[in-house]
């Protein structure tokens, strides 16, 4: 009993946190989903979230989440594997970890540079002879931008799982008769898949709701649902349907964490 | 030469620039329980390691059947390793971790069900397919280690010191169990320890290494009875090393004293090293023995005292006895003509057996 009191005081900053910061706003935003734009209580932003406008951006958003993912996911892996075997790993996963402590609009504006008609990436082209390109505001240079800013936290993650990874399993594995390809696919993959997962809630679940960079890099030709709240929030001061698309975000990320959640076992 | 089933031919291995296994050769027969035996560092796991195919020889080749095993890939020779940490895949469960070998074969499962069954029923542990593998405890893992092995029907299993992580009591029962595996398997099994009782209880040849080098090799009596030179005598068992001069064929001299002895085939007045094995030494009155100490100190170990004692020319004799004696006392040891072993200096184990050959000792 003795030992319990203390715990308890110890839990007041962490409740009072959750509270103010993670309950409260959620509270919030649920009340506002059903108020609409003149503050009556409706139904009708529900409604309108399933009219073709707004699926089609949760489509593109869930789209873009998805490419981002995928192509963080087939730079991180081999990365992280290549981490691992390098001599003075963690100065290296140092390099990769720093960019990540720029703000992230220093880093999208450095990118309009390099991206822009007069930028780097074009010079760079010309010296093959070949013309500039629009690249600033294309499908290509979101993508780019957005995986060159999520990729250290795909990295850290599966670097992580293959670190923990008992080396002498692959010893046992290739003994057992598996060449590199099956002790890859049969004890490598399984075993780093918690780290996998990890990376792909923290790179998926905050590109679902981009928003800086579709307008910065993509030009607002990529309209997610994060654009959409920010503009109703912003422009059309509608907030209760702002709010509503907010509470479906809520839910995906809440799928999505449940669908990613880590299975206990030990190592 | 045929019954061979790996040979390996002066075979060198750096790493780095360390030498670790220096132009060893040595052969191994089909069907028996081998020990390598030696302190960490001696280049024992190394050569576990070139026989599974997790490292290459430097120099030299090793033979598997006749057949250079050089460069073949660890997937594709016939041998499986139980692994000092188990290595014990923590992502299946029992039955999966002793049939990943059969299902990268892709055997049928109706067999592998059958084998998998019969492997774990081999190592008692029958009824635990489905448990995890953080749920066993450490002789449990070692058993699915070893299951996971016998069943892929390997021609040599390598064991890198699968006991050493058990507790005493335990060890000594897998000691037994693993012997007796061995034997109604009929499999060679290649044991690496640096625990020499562990090495002498289960053996059929023990391989003794120094510092990349076989030191000495045969049966574990041969090696306990006939230590080769000091570094064997000393890390096998206890023993009594007292400098000494080989006046002729059966006569030795030392403690300033002439012994009738077992040993020839020695240079006259050639000066050897005399190995005493504690449990050969009988206390005596002072005056009937044939060397007189003085007792330093005395632990009971159980079954027996360990004495420790001083002659007057200051050498150490450890006398294991079962009768107790008082500190500071003066007593005589008595030991019989075939106790003393004469081990020369630097003399090659080929040497050696060329000589005991020739005289014989019986």
């Amino acid at each position: 009993m003795r030992q319990k009191k203390p715990g308890k005081i110890f839990l007041v900053p962490y409740v009072v946190w959750i509270a103010i910061f993670v309950v409260a706003p959620i509270v919030l935003v649920l009340y506002y989903s059903f108020l609409d734009i003149d503050g009556n209580f409706t139904l009708s932003n529900y409604v309108n979230f399933f009219t073709p406008v707004y699926l089609k951006m949760t489509f593109s958003s869930f789209y873009y989440a998805f490419l981002i993912t995928l192509f963080c996911l087939l730079i991180a892996y081999p990365t992280a594997y290549l981490l691992t075997k390098l001599k003075h790993s963690r100065l290296w996963l140092m390099l990769i970890i720093l960019p990540t402590w720029i703000n992230l609009l220093l880093k999208a504006y450095a990118f309009i540079g390099i991206f822009g008609t007069y930028g780097a990436a074009n010079a760079f082209l010309q010296v093959f002879g070949i013309e500039p390109k629009q690249i600033l505001f294309t499908d290509f240079s979101f993508i780019f931008v957005a995986v060159y800013i999520f990729i250290p936290f795909m990295i850290l993650p599966i670097y992580n799982a293959l670190e923990k990874m008992n080396p002498t399993l692959l010893d046992a594995s290739r003994d057992l008769g598996a060449s590199s390809l099956r002790t890859f696919q049969k004890v490598i993959v399984p075993l780093t898949l918690d780290g996998v997962k990890s990376g792909v809630q923290v790179v998926f679940i905050p590109a679902l709701s981009l928003f800086m960079l579709t307008r910065l890099i993509a030009g607002n030709r990529v309209i997610t649902l994060g654009t959409a709240i920010e503009q109703h929030f912003l422009v059309t001061q509608d907030w209760g349907m702002g709010a509503t698309i907010a509470v479906f975000l809520i839910l995906a990320m809440a799928i999505i964490m449940f669908v990613t959640k880590n299975r206990k076992r030990g190592y | 030469m045929s019954e061979a089933i790996i040979r390996f031919e002066n075979v060198s291995k750096f790493y780095d620039d360390t030498l670790i296994l220096d132009r060893v050769s040595f052969e191994i027969e089909r069907g028996k329980f081998y020990t390598l035996l030696g302190p960490s560092g001696c280049g024992k796991t190394t050569i576990l390691r070139l026989i599974a195919g997790f490292t290459e020889a430097t120099e030299g080749k090793i033979y598997f059947n006749n057949q250079l095993l050089n460069g073949v890939p660890a997937h594709q020779r016939q041998v499986n390793t139980v692994f000092q940490d188990y290595a014990l895949f923590p992502h299946l469960n029992v039955y999966e971790n002793v049939a990943f070998g059969l299902r990268i074969k892709k055997v049928k499962e109706a067999e592998i069900r059958a084998k998998v069954k019969k492997a774990l029923e081999f190592v008692n542990l029958g009824g635990y397919e489905d448990r995890e593998i953080e749920e066993m405890s450490g002789g449990q893992k070692q058993r699915v280690a070893i299951a996971r092995a016998i069943v892929n029907e390997p021609q040599i299993i390598l064991l890198d010191e699968p006991l050493s992580a058990l507790d005493l009591k335990l060890r000594t029962e897998m000691q037994y169990e693993l012997r007796e595996l061995q034997q109604s398997l009929g499999i060679t099994f290649i044991f690496v320890t640096h625990d020499q009782e562990e090495a002498l209880a289960m053996s059929d040849e023990i391989f003794v290494l120094n510092e990349g080098q076989i030191q000495q090799s045969g049966t574990p009596m041969d090696i306990y009875d006939e230590p080769i030179n000091r570094f064997v005598a000393d890390f096998i068992g206890e023993s009594n090393i007292v400098p000494g001069v080989m006046l002729e064929d059966y006569l030795v001299e030392f403690n300033n004293k002439k012994f009738k002895c077992l040993d020839a085939g020695l240079n006259p007045n050639e000066a050897v090293e005399i190995m005493i094995r504690p449990e050969d030494l009988e206390i005596t009155e002072p005056d009937k023995g044939k060397v007189k100490v003085r007792v330093d100190s005395q632990l009971f170990r159980g079954v027996h005292y360990e004495i420790c004692c001083y002659d007057e020319e200051g050498y150490e004799w450890l006398v294991h006895s079962t009768k107790k004696v008082a500190v500071g006392d003066e007593i005589g040891l008595f030991f019989a003509d075939d106790a003393i072993h004469v081990m020369r200096f630097n003399e090659t184990e080929e040497e050696f057996d060329k000589r005991l050959e020739a005289y014989g000792e019986q």
